[in-house]
């Protein structure tokens, strides 16, 4: 039992506002010196390291549904920097030694999990970049490594080595794969925020950016949003916004005044009823288009490919349940008499290099945090770092600079493709 | 116990007919439970043979491994999960009873009766809602040890990680109407529907039709069954009614596309209109241990009597906020239980009628008053008492208390429509404060309900009410008549408003799958999490195995109490798919495993060759037999032995002759006029002036400026070309064309034959000799000169005469660096072909040769494959494509930002390099994805990777291809690369082709 349980044991009624997570609602203000649109994980985490770091406290964070709702509530929760680019390993790399440490940061524990994360090659093509992938992480003073088929049957001895005609070759194993509670991320985040004294606003949804002609930008300047609370309506003024809106990127960019590299795809993923613990390590095949974990819960969590068309709409299918869960049954046999209890969608923002976009827009003051695709809960600590020392400093931290919405044009992209499919 | 005794007593025991709808009693059936034998009636489920067994304790909950049995006997809660040998978490309430079965209790630790983890029910105040959040993570670095025993407490049922899939299948079925459920809203809405023309299938999730009518006791009616039979006879009788019994309709897709499981098959249907009549779940009242094995819902009770005929218990309370309490009263009665109490939550009943009926049998009737705590401590903790209150305010008792000593208590707190499928569509629930009930509205067009899931609850109106249901539907087919629609209304109220009594105590419970109390709900709120969807998140309320049926309900109430909001505004967290969990078996289906052989392929078999995946083909990698190898196909071959055999093949290819089956290269067939012109627009190069009878190289590039795809193009006629395609890239190649022409609508037709041909290389010297024998062609190098193409005979043995000509298209290619033949036939001579050469051959010592050798030759002869040689940013500059991109077009595909990459300065180029052959024995040779480096220290960036490497026989020393910075790129300079266990090696950039510069020998 411990020590930090004691106190509600021994309390008859033991006062839970004095130990809030978050505080009551509060009225909007006027005027903020930051708005940070999209109350998702790294909206509150921006928030966060503004407070802290920066002594930024007057900003707001407005979010149209509930705290952690969107694409934070729906990933399902894989942390891993065995990406394949050198700015990719880098930037994802800072953001697992952050994960690290937040639960003793924020007192309020993650549960952060370090399982290693295994995915596996089923073709000479897949060894190839799998050890490329290997070679770039230990580069940058990563774990992981290119392993054989006997040690895949060490670290799961349940995975089926022979499924459907695509024997497994060898896998990718990445020691620093690691699991949380997602949900707990947004929430210690926003828990940090909030007590330094950022205003979160939930229900509040952001019906319009407000931008001014400047001398300094074509795109103009932005100085302020509209919002919608219930039926009623507000301007608010900023002096700077950051958009964290991650699966509507597109359609908030649309309201600043300019388009983004972006389309929405829907994408999937479905938990089993919890059964006793079996499998520890993340398991994913590229070639089976399925990934496959247990929860500290229990559950078995799978998640696939994105759906084939996009769309702004997190309908779940049938279609994409059979083909994934065939998959998973077909490297786990057994697993066809676990039972499915749910199954639930999210929406990515698919860029054409499978990278985010971070950093300026064509709108002056106004910071893109978007093009998340499937890689958004992972960077949630550095990307939040790092916009907020972008909102703090108005200069784009060097560790993102690569991530520029301008390389779109320019051609200068950040090719992630072969290290994002099916890995999530 | 003794087991012959209890087998009799179990089976005699039962109540006499017409009790028992669900029994055949000539059969029984007998199957172990934690040891001890059960005997059972056919017809019974497993959890209703233990309890005519007596045995009320089935299993223990998730947190605090509390007692668990029966809640609500229809399959839809969670406290029923037990485990089968093969199979976790299995309702005992809904799976039947079968001879054999070997069932046990779940989440124990020790034996069911006595879990060593029940201790942890006296921790529970320790554990406040969300005490994972707040503890176990300090001093830092704890967690890791803390997560271990945490999650080994973690999950129900045990997995069979030996299990195999049992075989499931799919089928489809459209129908103009589906009825789901057949309790007396779906019967009558499928029987006005045939009546009226409608192809109608009706969905029922138990073995019987007639759903309430089945269990239930209805104040106007007095006799359900005879109501039932004559709607079931009728309905079964119907020709244009399909019944399905034991059938779930387990989810609503967009458009009415309804998965329903059915024994072992999942069948996809689709409606065109939908009616739901799936009812309503009863829900229960919070009080202090109120998940005691024998506290169940009035209507378990009643399933019990009519399904199973078993008498639910000897003393029974039943607490209600509905006259369905004093139904249930009577009928317990009936059945010889003692009815101690009739403790009601309202001032006063309904009907007076049946107010009277249960006091003139001696039963104390105690208004305002609700049972507060249940007091165990029976056999398996089941219930012996419970301290009856006044209420003195909504959720407030009065101090003074009053023992009833029973072993049964029914709770009748009210009924939550079955929202689950119905918001799976977009439909969204409103609360009707009067009527203390959640009401469904914003159904889709295509989707109507009825019955109590429509909030209608009297007998007539809710026949009435399925009769409208049919009628609307039937009207959006164009099949209904002119008459308005009937009104329906049911003022009957069933739902009692505040059924909530928090316990100082607490283990007054909302979620029973989830062990969580009123007061983890209330507290949630206070810590902050006031929407409903975070109170779940940070709770976990609702996210068990009965996914908040019953505990949505009391959630939302007490939320919107606590945060001062109105309970519709508060709402229920979202319902998703599926209804009931469903086993993967369902999804997974027959496990359709696609791969593809050549036609070819039985005699790479014979010929003993090592087969690897390429896509979803199967190709041989080598022939060990080659150098006189036999390598079973499960094994894999030794390092020593692949390096062997595709040394003795490329030897053999450079010096002789060989063959490979190339029919998984990709072929796409562009017939008509516009022919040229599309590909012209496609690829990179110029095709319209490409002469008739040649080739040529054909790349394509994406919206990025990235070589996606290579092939070669045979022009046969002005309106004809045939190109081939990467084995992997074919499909996305002719989706992308088909895309396009979507788009520009020329005229051409295009069509994936990669099936339709199989093809192989025939290259070496002796390749034309080998031919020759073969064809009546010309070809000379005058008459056949490299690049070209022709379309031919080739003489096969034939089935009927000696030989047979089939027709061939024949191209002359350089792939792999020989003067070489690519003949392509249809599919179906694939084998003639392949036997043919062979055949003709023998003289020349022709020998087979695999896509491993192929791929050294290729590299060679410096050579690129699309995928293997370029990732996601090789532009056409990098790869020294500069020639193969058409300056003079207005427009191919990629071509705007292949024009803007190859003007930008270059950052890296794919080039030629060597290595001195000994490093193949110092194990330094690098592999495929080895990096290189800009220099040898510790501070270098990588510049690149390796993407071909190979030890080349032709040339003597390790060649390779790689990625290097621009500045690492000219010939003669030098690379580190880092290899295997870190070491550097040096190569040297050289140029291109590694073997025969001068081309002569693939040009002869």
């Amino acid at each position: 039992m411990p020590f930090a349980l004691l106190k509600y044991g021994l309390n008859k009624d033991y006062p839970f506002e004095q130990d809030a997570d978050l505080p009551a609602p509060t009225s909007l203000k006027p005027h903020y010196d930051a708005v940070i649109i999209g109350g998702g994980g790294h909206g509150v985490a921006t928030a966060y390291y503004l407070a802290k770091y920066h002594g930024i406290t007057n900003v707001a964070v407005l979010e149209k549904g509930y705290l952690g709702g969107g694409n934070t509530a729906r990933n399902t929760a894989v942390i891993r920097s065995n990406y394949l680019t050198s700015e990719g390993v880098k930037f994802y790399s800072e953001s697992v030694k952050l994960f690290k440490d937040l639960s003793n940061e924020f007192d309020f524990n993650i549960m952060y999990s370090r399982r290693g994360q295994l995915t596996l090659a089923h073709t000479d093509s897949a060894i190839r970049a799998f050890r490329q992938r290997a070679e770039v992480n230990k580069h940058f003073g990563g774990k992981t490594e290119l392993i054989g088929p006997q040690e895949i049957r060490e670290l799961v001895p349940t995975l089926n080595m022979n499924p459907g005609h695509q024997p497994v070759l060898a896998g990718l194993w990445h020691m620093d794969g690691a699991t949380a509670r997602h949900d707990a991320v947004a929430w210690g985040y926003a828990k940090g925020a909030t007590q330094r004294g950022v205003e979160l606003h939930q229900l509040t949804e952001v019906t319009d950016v407000l931008v001014e002609a400047s001398s300094s930008s074509s795109g103009g300047k932005v100085t302020g949003v509209k919002v919608r609370q219930g039926s009623a309506e507000h301007t608010i003024r900023c002096g700077v916004a950051v958009q964290a809106v991650s699966g509507h990127s597109t359609l908030l960019a649309e309201k600043a005044g300019f388009q983004l590299p972006i389309v929405s795809y829907p994408l999937q993923a479905m938990v089993t009823q919890p059964v006793k613990p079996f499998l520890d390590p993340l398991v994913s095949s590229p070639a089976f288009h399925c990934y496959v974990q247990q929860t500290g819960r229990g559950e078995i969590v799978f998640g696939g490919g994105s759906d084939p068309y996009p769309l702004y709409n997190s309908r779940s299918t049938l279609e994409l349940k059979e083909q994934l869960l065939a998959h998973a049954v077909e490297l786990f046999p057994f697993m066809a008499n676990l039972k499915l209890m749910r199954q639930w969608t999210g929406l990515t923002d698919m860029t054409s290099d499978y990278s985010p976009i971070m950093g300026l827009s064509p709108v002056e003051n106004y910071y893109l945090d978007a093009g998340w695709g499937t890689w958004g809960f992972k960077s949630t600590p550095i990307c939040g770092q790092a916009m907020a020392e972008l909102v703090a400093t108005g200069k784009v931290p060097e560790l993102i600079q690569p991530f520029s919405a301008d390389r779109f044009s320019e051609f200068r992209q950040v090719n992630e493709m072969g290290a994002t499919a099916a890995s999530h | 116990m003794n087991v012959a005794a209890s087998v009799s007593s179990s089976v005699d025991a039962r109540l006499p007919a017409p009790m028992g709808l669900l029994l055949d009693r000539s059969k029984t059936v007998q199957f172990e439970f934690e040891g001890q034998t059960i005997q059972g009636i056919q017809g019974d489920s497993i959890g209703s043979a233990l309890l005519a067994n007596d045995q009320w304790l089935w299993s223990r909950s998730f947190k605090y491994h509390r007692a668990r049995g029966p809640l609500t006997l229809s399959g839809h809660d969670g406290n029923t999960l037990v485990q089968l040998a093969d199979e976790a978490n299995v309702l005992a309430d809904r799976t039947a009873a079968d001879n054999g079965l070997v069932v046990s209790g779940q989440n124990v630790n020790g034996s069911l009766a006595k879990d060593k983890d029940a201790f942890l029910n006296h921790f529970g105040r320790f554990m406040p809602v969300g005490f994972y959040y707040r503890a176990f993570y300090k001093p830092k670095g704890i967690w890791d040890w803390w997560e271990k025993h945490i999650r080994a407490k973690a999950g129900l049922g045990v997995v069979d990680l030996k299990g195999q899939p049992e075989y499931y299948d799919k089928a489809y079925l459209f129908h103009d109407i589906v009825v789901v459920g057949a309790g007396p809203a779906g019967l009558t809405a499928a029987l006005t529907a045939a009546d009226a023309g409608a192809q109608v299938l009706l969905v029922e999730e138990n073995p019987i039709l007639g759903g309430s009518l089945t269990y239930a006791d209805f104040p106007d009616h007095a006799d359900p069954e005879s109501l039932r039979q004559q709607l079931i006879g009728r309905v079964e009788a119907h020709a244009n009614i399909r019944v399905m019994t034991s059938a779930i309709c387990n989810a609503w897709f967009t458009d009415n596309w309804l998965p329903v499981l059915q024994g072992k098959r999942m069948y996809k249907v689709r409606a065109k209109e939908c009616i739901m009549a799936t009812g309503s779940y009863e829900q229960h009242v919070v009080f202090r241990n109120n998940d005691l094995p024998g506290v169940v819902m009035s209507s378990a009770a009643m399933r019990l009597m009519k399904h199973y005929a078993i008498k639910p218990g000897q003393e029974a309370v039943v607490v209600t906020g509905n006259d369905d309490g004093y139904l249930t009263a009577l009928q317990l009665h009936r059945q010889g239980v003692l009815v101690q109490a009739v403790v009601d939550m309202r001032a006063a009943a309904d009907s007076q009628k049946l107010l009277f009926d249960v006091e003139e049998l001696g039963i104390p009737v105690l208004f305002e008053s609700t049972v507060y705590e249940a007091v165990g401590g029976g056999d398996g903790d089941r219930v012996t008492a419970v301290d009856v209150r006044r209420i003195r305010e909504p959720g407030k008792v009065a101090d003074s208390s009053k023992m009833i000593r029973c072993d049964l208590v029914c709770m009748s707190a009210g009924y939550m429509p079955a929202y689950q499928l119905l918001c799976q569509a977009g439909g969204q629930l409103s609360y009707d404060d009067n009527k203390a009930e959640f009401s469904l509205r914003n159904l889709p067009e295509i989707l109507h309900i009825a019955g109590s899931v429509n909030s209608i609850h009297t007998l007539d109106a809710v026949m009435a009410d399925g009769q409208r249901a049919a009628f609307q539907a039937l009207s959006a087919l164009g099949m209904g008549s002119d008459q308005p629609l009937p009104e329906v209304a049911c003022t009957r109220r069933m739902n009692y408003s505040w059924p909530i009594f928090p316990h100082p105590k607490g283990k007054d419970f909302v979620d029973f799958d989830e062990d969580l109390q009123s007061k983890d709900i209330v507290n949630a709120t206070r810590l902050g999490y006031r929407d409903v969807q975070l109170v779940k998140r940070f709770s976990t309320v609702g996210m068990g195995p009965s996914q908040g049926r019953h505990s949505a309900l009391p959630t939302a109430r007490l939320v919107s109490k606590a945060t001062d909001r109105t309970v519709t505004e508060t709402g229920v967290t979202t319902a998703r798919p599926p209804l009931v969990a469903e086993k993967l078996s369902y999804l997974a289906g027959r496990m359709f495993d696609p791969y593809r052989e050549t036609a070819m392929h039985h005699r790479h078999k014979a010929l003993g060759a090592k087969m690897i995946p390429a896509g979803t083909w199967q190709r041989p990698a080598y022939y060990p037999a080659n150098i006189g190898l036999s390598i079973d196909q499960n094994s894999q071959p030794t390092r020593q032995n692949r390096d062997d055999c595709i040394e003795a093949e490329a030897r053999h290819v450079r010096s002789r002759v060989g063959v490979i089956d190339v029919s998984t290269l990709g072929g796409i067939e562009l017939r008509g006029p516009d022919a040229a012109e599309f590909m012209n627009r496609i690829y990179t190069f110029g095709f319209l002036k490409q002469p008739v009878g040649k080739t040529r190289y054909a790349v394509l590039t994406s919206d990025q400026g990235v070589v996606i795809d290579d092939g070669v193009a045979c022009r046969f006629r002005d309106d004809h070309f045939y190109v081939t395609a990467t084995t992997t890239g074919v499909s996305s190649v002719y989706q992308l064309m088909t895309f396009w022409n979507t788009r520009w609508r020329l005229n051409v037709d295009i069509t994936n034959v990669t099936a339709a041909f199989a093809a192989v290389n025939l290259a070496g010297p002796d390749s034309r000799k080998v031919l020759e024998t073969l064809t009546d062609l010309d070809l000379s190098a005058e008459g056949f000169p490299y690049l070209a193409c022709r379309e031919g005979k080739i003489k096969v043995p034939g089935s009927f005469s000696d030989t047979t000509d089939i027709p061939a298209r024949l191209m002359r290619v350089g792939f792999v660096g020989e003067l070489g033949y690519e003949i392509h036939v249809p599919s179906r001579y694939g084998e003639a072909l392949w036997d043919a050469l062979m055949s003709a051959g023998a003289a020349f010592d022709i020998k087979p040769f695999g896509v491993e050798t192929q791929r050294l030759l290729r590299l060679e002869k410096g050579h690129i494959i699309v995928s293997q040689d370029t990732d996601g940013m090789s532009h056409p500059g990098e790869l020294g494509l500069e020639w193969a991109i058409s300056k003079n077009k207005p427009y191919f595909n990629g071509k705007r930002a292949v024009d803007i990459v190859m003007k930008r300065p270059q950052t890296r180029k794919l080039v030629g390099f060597t290595l001195p052959a000994e490093l193949v024995k110092q194990g330094k040779k690098p592999e495929e994805g080895h990096i290189v480096l800009s220099d040898s220290s510790a501070t270098s960036a990588i510049t690149g990777h390796i993407t071909s490497c190979e030890y080349s026989p032709a040339v003597g020393t390790i060649i390779g291809m790689a990625y290097v910075g621009i500045q690492q790129s000219e010939p003669g300079a030098q690379f580190p690369i880092r290899v295997e266990g870190g070491q550097l090696v040096n190569a040297t950039v050289v140029e291109l082709p590694f073997y025969d510069p001068e081309q002569a020998r693939q040009e002869m």
